[in-house]
């Protein structure tokens, strides 16, 4: 059947649902709104959870962050599933193109082979601390409060899968799968990998899930993504590694996105009161010195004798973002 | 050259298991049990999380680029609807009454299904499960999200959708069905909820479920949701193989396993069956043009295609749950005696109801000839007489819950449909009411969880269901009104009969100015 009403407009009754028109009044909502907007429920519960059973299902005290409207801490990309997959999708699109032309063309067997084991020992292995911001991220969705704050660390979550992904096809292009045997082999044993995953293994046990957010999406990505995707890739391209930047393209678009919503939830957490704030930047400062030093043997295989520079601008850089976000570090 | 050797093309299976598997580790600084606290705790015995078969082997570069595509053509489709009124395309607005207790009943559940997969997905010590949970997570998300979108163009010109997908089922009586059984299952352990959510519900009842409503509203040419049931489609068929993958892994495990999965598919089965009383209610009276009865489809869906699976399931030791003996006899009554009781509460529901006209009543002696004439027709005659009569019945007292299922006591004997059955159970020194055989037996293995229900009938009479700073010693105060506020229920327009109903004149209204304009 069709139906034309182009000569008849029709006078909605109303704009959006009753919890949009108390926040934003009764205008048309954005489908991030609509999809994100206490979506998740608060108030009744009705059993005790049996792995946590002081608490219920969906509990604010499962922080000490406190905030009087959780929704307060929105995604400034605004992606719902939606937005997010269709900018993902584009993303991929290019990595794939990138990788398609070095498989093809063997650009990889053109890499001087001192950068290529650069790659092979930093980079590699770095799909397994990707891992662990998977783990960490899915913790927050599972256990966080609010979805606005919930719904974009599953797609961090899922982010990170996928560049463990992209890392795991960097190993492969650069040496097939005995890469990432040997890869592994040096995170569970390798001297240079040890203190990372101790500091990656520690994360997994915090239960405090906005502490996991500093520790992991705000400190460990803050230091650990520019130092690969900004600092050592500008050595790649410089030194004629310029296929390894091509295989990194996806990771730093996605770090300098991603650091903008990290930014945006530390921002109005620590400007909702002197007590987040507080607890904030004491938990930057402590995961700073944690990070710095599981840190500090990767960068000197990466950068050599200008290791400590790189590694003191890194944290320079990091202390003035965290300042710009209202923290006192 | 050792580079030559490499360039062979891995095969898929090779490739996902390199991007998959090799990323988790044994953890020593931290002891395993510590990062999987979750783990051991129900009693499930895994010995080898590598023996885990991925049941698809999607590597995320592709799962952005398939669901991409499925929400562009979604959302373009959904576009189009709202721009062109596609809402004047259904059968009837009354068919909306269906899609309302989608929007309040289900899509809630695909948010909480999105939280207790990223649990599972964090939970589990082994690597395949957990991005198979992860990847469930942000599908029904997903879910959750393409439906709100698509109804919201609904939300607009009627009336019942606007409280949202969250607000009444944390309150609302018959809402408390549905969410007590999520509630039920995020609280359990991660293996429990895989039995719960992954087997019992995404498995063996997913076509008594999603099915119905999304077959329904083909049938009655709501474009809107039918669009998000299609893009689905594959996520869902991809959540089946997890489920089914998820259980034969336990099963094969460990022998030690058997007996406590039985049990929870047995005790999933039966809170499943009673939750979907409510979609053979929707398929029995709320179409205005059916797809099939309840009995058909519990026929085919849960009879033959269930059959079908317990028959593979048997070489594990599976049996088939004892409560199915009594799903026979009350699929010829549940969705009958559901329908009575919207009706006779239509004042207290989020959508509006009706007596079926007397060509819905042959359809139903038809489907249901043992049961159909012999004891509902005369009611709704009855009732019809009343109405005709301006003593439309509404029932003002509140019915009591069943201590599990949440459902009214209104269920009939198993031998007797002129009895309404009740079980009782003494629990530190109270008892407590069940509905059935198969209630009972869940309350008596876990009382210290079902005691705790949230039972809405309670509440209201407990003073709980009140806006804040209600006085109940107000003059003049009126107790269901102002639970009826706290429903976010606008009395006399979401609820009520349709018949006069706002959205009935409005559809007319609408529908008749388009047929002028063409």
């Amino acid at each position: 059947m069709q139906i034309d009403l182009r000569t008849v407009a029709i006078k909605p009754l109303r704009h959006t649902f009753d919890h949009l028109v108390e926040r934003f009044g009764d205008k048309p909502a954005s489908r991030y709104q609509e999809g994100s907007y206490n979506i998740q429920q608060e108030h009744i519960f009705h059993y005790r959870p049996t792995w946590d059973a002081d608490r219920v299902l969906f509990d604010k005290k499962r922080t000490k962050i406190q905030m009087k409207d959780w929704y307060a801490l929105k995604d400034p990309r605004q992606y719902y599933y939606g937005a997010y997959t269709i900018a993902r999708a584009r993303q991929q699109d290019a990595a794939e193109s990138s990788f398609e032309m070095i498989e093809d063309r063997g650009l990889a067997e053109l890499i001087p082979a001192e950068l290529k084991q650069i790659a092979l020992d930093v980079l590699v292995p770095m799909r397994h601390v990707e891992w662990g911001g998977n783990m960490g991220n899915s913790y927050i969705t599972a256990y966080g409060y609010g979805t606005v704050i919930t719904q974009p660390c599953l797609y961090h979550a899922m982010d990170h899968l996928g560049v463990a992904q992209y890392l795991t096809r960097i190993g492969l292009v650069l040496d097939g799968p005995d890469a990432l045997d040997a890869a592994k082999d040096a995170w569970m044993s390798g001297a240079l990998w040890q203190p990372m995953r101790r500091h990656v293994e520690n994360l997994l046990v915090l239960d405090d899930w906005f502490e996991i957010f500093v520790a992991q999406n705000l400190v460990l990505e803050g230091l650990l993504n520019p130092m690969l995707y900004d600092y050592l890739d500008a050595e790649f391209s410089a030194k004629g590694g310029t296929a390894i930047s091509m295989m990194t393209r996806f990771m730093a678009e996605w770090s300098a996105e991603t650091a903008k919503w990290i930014d945006a939830q530390i921002k109005t957490a620590a400007a909702e009161s002197p007590e987040n704030k507080e607890q904030l930047g004491a938990w930057v400062k402590h995961y700073r010195s944690a990070t710095r030093e599981a840190l500090a043997p990767i960068a000197q295989r990466a950068f050599g004798d200008q290791a400590d520079d790189v590694l003191a601008d890194l944290v320079s850089e990091f202390n003035a973002r965290c300042a710009k976000l209202g923290l006192a570090v | 050259m050792d580079m030559k050797a490499n360039k062979k093309k891995l095969g898929l299976k090779e490739k996902y298991a390199h991007m998959t598997r090799g990323l988790d580790w044994q953890t020593t600084y931290q002891p395993m049990d510590k990062v999987f606290p979750q783990a051991t705790f129900e009693g499930i015995k895994i010995h080898d999380w590598d023996k885990w078969e991925d049941p698809f082997r999607l590597t995320m570069d592709a799962y952005w680029k398939y669901q991409a595509e499925k929400e562009r053509k979604l959302y373009a489709v959904l576009d189009a609807f709202a721009q062109n009124n596609g809402h004047l395309g259904i059968t009837d607005a009354r068919y909306l009454n269906a899609v309302k207790l989608f929007l309040t009943g289900i899509s809630p559940l695909e948010y909480v299904a999105h939280r207790g997969f990223a649990a599972a997905g964090r939970n589990f010590p082994g690597v395949g499960p957990r991005v198979a949970c992860l990847m469930q997570s942000i599908d029904e998300i997903r879910h959750a999200q393409t439906q709100i979108h698509a109804l919201s163009n609904y939300n607009k010109f009627y009336e019942g959708f606007h409280a949202g997908a969250a607000h009444q089922i944390e309150r609302i009586w018959y809402l408390s069905v549905p969410k007590s059984f999520f509630d039920d299952a995020f609280s359990a352990g991660p293996f429990e909820w895989m039995i719960a959510i992954g087997f019992s519900f995404e498995y063996v009842l997913t076509n008594l479920l999603f099915v119905p409503f999304m077959s329904g509203a083909a049938y009655n040419g709501d474009m809107a949701t039918v669009t998000f049931g299609f893009s689905a489609q594959s996520d869902e068929a991809r959540h089946m193989t997890l489920g089914l993958e998820c259980i034969k892994f336990m099963l094969e495990q460990d022998p030690d396993n058997l007996p406590i999965v039985q049990k929870w598919i047995d005790k999933w089965a039966w809170r499943g069956i009673r939750v979907l009383t409510l979609v053979g209610m929707m398929m029995d009276y709320m179409l205005p043009k059916r797809v099939m009865s309840w009995k058909e489809a519990w026929e085919i869906y849960f009879e033959q295609n269930g059959g079908a699976l317990f028959n593979d399931l048997a070489k594990y030791g599976i049996k088939v749950p004892d409560c199915i003996t009594q799903c026979t006899v009350d699929k010829e009554h549940i969705s009958h005696q559901a329908w009575c009781t919207f009706y006779q509460y239509a004042h207290a529901s989020a959508f509006h109801t009706w007596l079926p006209n007397a060509e819905e009543m042959d359809w139903l002696s038809a489907k249901y000839p043992n049961t159909f004439d012999k004891y509902y027709r005369p009611r709704y005659e009855q009732w019809r007489e009343m109405a005709d009569k301006g003593e439309r019945f509404y029932n003002n007292t509140l019915p009591m819950l069943c201590q599990v299922c949440q459902i009214p006591m209104v269920f009939t004997e198993p031998d007797d449909p002129s009895k309404i059955c009740y079980r009782e159970s003494d629990y530190n020194g109270e008892k407590y009411h069940t509905c059935s055989d198969g209630c009972k037996h869940i309350f008596d293995d876990e009382p210290e969880k079902y005691i705790q229900a949230w039972l809405p009938v309670h509440q209201i009479y407990q003073g709980n269901c009140w806006p804040e700073g209600t006085d109940p010693t107000a003059e003049g105060f009126d107790p269901m009104a102002k639970v009826l506020e706290w429903y976010h229920i606008e009395n006399g327009k979401d609820n009520l009969d349709y018949e006069g109903s706002g959205d009935q004149a409005n559809f007319a209204a609408w529908r008749g100015a388009a047929t002028q304009n063409t």
